[in-house]
């Protein structure tokens, strides 16, 4: 009988070989052609740690330090593991009421039972410390740190700008932000945004089938380390920027401080300013709205995103251009003719020196005229646009009528109009000089920034070129500095035109008949130029300087908007105050200092609309 | 005396205890207990129930094989003993009660009993004018093989009640007719297809089969033909109806959701068909090669439960990849196939389907734990052998694989 059935063995030996092979072919499957479960196995089996590095320090360019990071903690909650918890005494140490406790909590286990959720944010220091070794009570609390921008001084908050939570564009636009990450959201914050920040590790850790860490995956093999923000070691002068904003306090308006040599920004300025620690931590929310919402718009910042009429202090790139380009010498004379253009009382320049100082309306308005119809071609049209043509080319190399490339987001290029533009205003060969002439006196169609106005002093103190205005010298580690902002950009106009131009401006300030004479210190030659702006309310105050003359240390340009009186009456005064502070260290004019600081020439707001743009294109 | 043992098995057996008790180690690996004679763990308890296995082993390959084969009867009625006393005083654990502490070990009786049955049923068809094909035959050995499964049944332990029916294996060796085993595949086909189709769809199928078994497939039809496709159709009929009421009445509902599970019914990926999910995230995140000794994230986070003893194979799938399990169902299979061939060149029928039987019953414990494992099986519980966690299955299939290699030491001694 052993013999008779033993062919079977080979069908048993099938069976046997055929369930090994359908357990091979389904391990294939689910081990080789399926990639589904490699992710599902991650997923669950490990979370990724971000490592926040430290968001670079800002110091000033004496060494001080400006902002800096305060550590806050971030109270988290895992609702399934909160246990036996003594409620009463929970709310009454960290400090929140029984109705915010059960809101949180729901809130939170709406989230997720088994996920994290953010309990109470942004808990100081201070409050943690109270609370901190009661935490052990509170099952299924614990604590996260966070850092928090800190601002040394309530200064600078245009120039520093703000960090704020990442929303979806940048999460879109950027793979490196995760949710909750902070992001630069203005000023250097948000310009050196990607040296500030640093670059986060991850820590990849193994968590267990409750959800409990249970060590580094891998020995730590794909984790990396944080990498500290880069530090910026800015240009400002904080002492020059805190008085700067202290006489600038009750105005409104900007200031704009320039090392002429090197284009670094001194100090910056917009009135009103605002405390940059309002919009830092839990008060953010409901301060920025009150900010938002002032009529005075202290978000919005005057020195680089205003467009103002220039005013006189046009004048002095007016001078340059057409001693350059041969439609004046620096002798010629005009008459101070008031038929053309209105004018104060004084005597007629005979020198485009004497001009600058007297601030000659028709004397500009005649020296336009040369510069605009240059008589290149017979049709007066024609000629206007030739002229208009290569002055706007030397408007555009002082600067004007262009972004510059300041290391500042949300700058305002400014308005020199072109051909183009007149053609589609009046029509093409419809306009000359007759029509645009108010540009010679820095008003019509003209716009400037602020910037762009100390930059104009920048280019009179330096005979001749501007370096761009920039707020960081070097930064990191390696202190790199940005080679653009050691190129000069030169005006192509000769240096000694400049020189009259200089003398002119010192003129102003000291000689008799000059427009800006309470812009002197004493001990200092300061050189300037006022300027009053008309617009739609009580004309603004605008001012622009240097000093001291020969090897100048400080340019700067005064705006202060609609103070009754013109340039000489604020801006000027204001700007030899700050001049002193930065020269001298110290003002030791007390009683002027405290005149001008007291005073609050602004117009209050709303502005009545009162026409007032008689000259516009008349 | 000198006896021969066939080393090939015992390599194979060797290296399939070791193999698994990396993988345990590997399981239950925590850092704060590296040491691996570590008897608080579960890595160092096994390698201490190794140590004792290797020794009964040898023990074993040294005992008179007739020890075994004149007193299987005996040791047949100490389990079925055990088996019963385990009604009354064992343990339950897992919703199961099957284990009998002694001191401070637990044994459990039913890993013993398929091994005790393997001699008795030897026993009993080595006898002299034993026909399986004779009808009190078959009652005489399906109440050898009924009655401890019926016990382990009691028990609740399903699992390892399912593993007698693999004496089906050397019964048919023995002449028994594969039409059972042809009627047990068409049951659980038709099983299946009732959960999933209408009812009345699947008996129009059948009917349809049935019509093209008579029409088309025969060429000359007889009355007999008609009779017999007939009673088919009427029991496949009666089956289907039964299938419903059996699988609401019959089955608990943890073994109704593990079915349902399988067949894609439900998707319930949190309760019932946790294990099998998380099981296959371990094995499918290996890949090729696997991630590497201690290394698997999701063995060593506790993710998959028993996983040191009925899910050993999660952990080979994901620390040694596709690469390592195919290796490890190799190992088995040539294990199977070899000991097939053993018992083919037995001179006795006791010896010859005994082999059989060790083959089987490590057969069908392959079949339901990787199966299971890797979801083509409904969850069973039922250990892997050498493999799984556990001191009294690593005993009593050693002691079981063991007897037959002396056994097969002992076929040239005999006439």
């Amino acid at each position: 009988m052993s013999k008779q059935y033993s062919d079977r063995n080979l069908g048993v030996k099938i069976l046997f070989i055929s369930v090994g092979v359908i357990f091979v072919v389904r391990l294939l499957v689910l081990q080789i052609f399926s990639s589904e479960y490699r992710e599902l196995a991650d997923m669950q089996a490990l979370r990724h740690r971000t490592q926040y590095p430290a968001r670079g320090l800002v110091y000033d360019r004496n060494g001080k330090l400006l902002v800096y990071n305060e550590i806050v903690y971030d109270l988290m909650v895992i609702p399934r593991m909160v246990a036996g918890l003594d409620t009463a005494y929970f709310c009454q140490q960290v400090g929140i009421s029984r109705e915010d406790f059960i809101a949180q909590m729901d809130k939170a286990k709406k989230y997720s039972h088994y996920a994290p959720s953010l309990f109470m944010k942004q808990v100081t220091k201070a409050e943690y410390a109270r609370w901190q070794n009661q935490l052990y009570r509170f099952k299924g609390f614990y604590v996260q740190q966070r850092t928090l921008r800190i601002y040394e001084k309530p200064i600078a908050a245009h120039v520093l700008g703000y960090v704020g939570e990442v929303n979806d564009n940048d999460l879109q636009r950027d793979s490196y932000y995760q949710r909750g990450d902070y992001i630069g959201r203005s000023g250097l914050e948000k310009s050196y945004e990607e040296l500030l920040r640093g670059r986060k590790g991850v820590k990849v850790m193994q968590v267990d089938v409750h959800n409990r860490e249970i060590g580094s995956y891998q020995d730590g093999k794909f984790d990396s380390l944080p990498v500290e923000g880069s530090n910026l070691y800015t240009t400002l002068d904080a002492d020059l920027q805190e008085y700067a904003e202290k006489i600038m306090a009750n105005k409104r308006g900007c200031v704009v401080a320039i090392e002429p040599a090197t284009g670094e920004v001194l100090a910056l300025v917009s009135a009103p300013a605002y405390d940059p620690n309002l919009l830092v931590g839990n008060a953010r929310g409901a301060n920025y709205k009150k900010l938002s919402n002032d009529i005075a718009k202290p978000l919005f910042n005057r020195a680089l995103q205003a467009q103002y009429p220039p005013g006189s202090i046009f004048k002095v790139a007016q001078a340059m251009t057409a001693l350059n380009i041969g439609a004046v010498t620096p002798s010629t004379g005009f008459p101070c003719d008031k038929s053309v253009i209105g004018c104060h009382n004084h005597p007629a320049a005979r020198s485009v020196q004497e001009a600058i100082k007297m601030s000659c309306n028709p004397y500009f308005y005649f020296t336009y005229k040369r510069v605009i119809q240059q008589g290149h071609e017979k049709n007066i049209y024609k000629d206007s646009q030739y002229g208009l043509t290569m002055w706007r080319d030397y408007m555009l190399r002082f600067g004007f009528g262009q972004r510059l490339d300041i290391d500042l987001p949300n700058v305002s290029s400014g308005m020199i109009p072109d051909t183009a533009y007149y053609n589609r205003w009046y029509g093409k060969d419809r306009w000359a000089f007759s029509t645009i002439y108010s540009n010679s006196i820095g008003q019509g169609e003209v716009l400037v920034v602020p910037l762009q106005m100390a930059n104009l002093a920048c280019i009179v103190a330096n005979r001749g070129y501007y370096i761009t205005p920039h707020l960081v010298r070097f930064h990191g580690p390696d202190s790199t500095r940005n080679d653009a902002f050691c190129q000069r950009h030169e005006t192509g106009i000769r240096k000694d035109y400049f020189d009259i131009a200089v003398h002119g401006m010192y003129d102003v300030v000291h000689a008799p008949g000059g427009t800006g004479h309470r812009a002197d210190v004493p001990g200092i030659d300061v050189c300037g130029k006022t300027g009053t702006a008309e617009n739609k309310g009580a004309d603004h105050s605008v001012f622009v300087s240097f000093a001291p003359m020969d090897n100048p240390r400080i340019a700067v340009a005064v705006y202060v908007e609609n103070a009754a009186g013109g340039g000489g009456t604020w801006a000027a005064p204001i700007s030899g105050l700050l001049i002193e502070k930065y020269l001298k260290g110290e003002v030791q004019r007390k009683d002027v200092e405290r005149q001008y600081m007291e005073a609050a020439p602004c117009q209050k707001l709303p502005l009545a609309h009162k026409v007032k743009n008689k000259k516009k294109r008349r | 005396m000198n006896l021969k043992f066939d080393r090939l098995t015992i390599i194979l057996y060797l290296i399939l205890v070791l193999f698994g008790w990396v993988n345990i180690y590997a399981a239950c690996y925590n850092e704060s207990h590296a040491v691996i004679w570590d008897l608080s763990q579960q890595h160092g308890k096994q390698l201490l129930w190794i140590g004792i296995t290797l020794v009964l082993a040898i023990v074993v390959l040294y005992i008179e094989p007739r020890f075994f084969s004149q007193g299987s009867y005996i040791i047949y009625g100490l389990v079925l003993l055990l088996l019963v006393a385990t009604l009354f005083i064992g343990t339950a654990t897992k919703g199961g009660l099957s284990w009998i502490n002694i001191g401070s070990f637990k044994l459990q009786p039913s890993e013993f009993a398929k091994f005790a049955t393997a001699l008795a049923v030897a026993k009993y068809m080595s006898g002299l004018d034993v026909d399986i094909h004779k009808r009190n035959v078959q009652l005489t050995v399906l109440a050898l093989i009924g009655i401890p499964m019926g016990l382990v049944l009691l028990q609740h332990d399903t699992g390892s009640a399912l593993v007698f029916l693999c004496f089906f294996i050397p019964l048919y060796r023995e002449g028994l007719s594969p039409a059972l085993f042809v009627i047990g595949v068409a049951a659980i086909v038709l099983f299946v297809l009732a959960l999933l189709i209408n009812q009345y769809l699947l008996m129009g199928i059948v009917l349809l089969c049935c019509l093209f078994y008579l029409f088309v497939w025969l060429s000359k039809r007889s009355r007999r033909h008609y009779l017999h496709t007939a009673g088919v159709l009427a029991a496949c009929c009666l089956f289907i109806f039964s299938v419903d009421f059996a699988f609401e009445h019959v089955l608990e509902p943890h073994q109704q959701s593990r079915i349902y599970v399988l067949l894609g019914k439900t998707d319930d990926i949190k309760q019932a068909g946790y294990n099998v999910h998380q099981s296959k995230i371990a094995i499918g995140s290996g890949g090729v090669t696997g991630k590497g000794f201690l290394k698997g994230t999701i063995t060593k986070a506790n993710f998959v439960p028993e996983q040191e003893t009925d899910f050993i194979f999660c952990t080979v799938g994901e620390e040694w990849g596709f690469i390592g399990s195919t290796l490890l169902i190799g190992l088995y299979v040539a294990l199977l196939v070899h000991l097939i061939s053993m018992a083919e060149r037995q001179r006795s029928t006791f010896a010859r389907f005994y082999g059989y039987s060790v083959a089987s019953i490590l057969f069908i414990h392959l079949l339901i734990n990787v199966g299971m494992v890797l979801g083509l099986l409904p969850v069973i519980g039922i250990p892997l052998p050498f493999f799984s966690y556990g001191g009294s299955s690593l005993l009593a299939f050693s002691i079981m694989l063991f007897v037959f290699i002396r056994q097969d030491a002992e076929r040239n001694l005999l006439l």
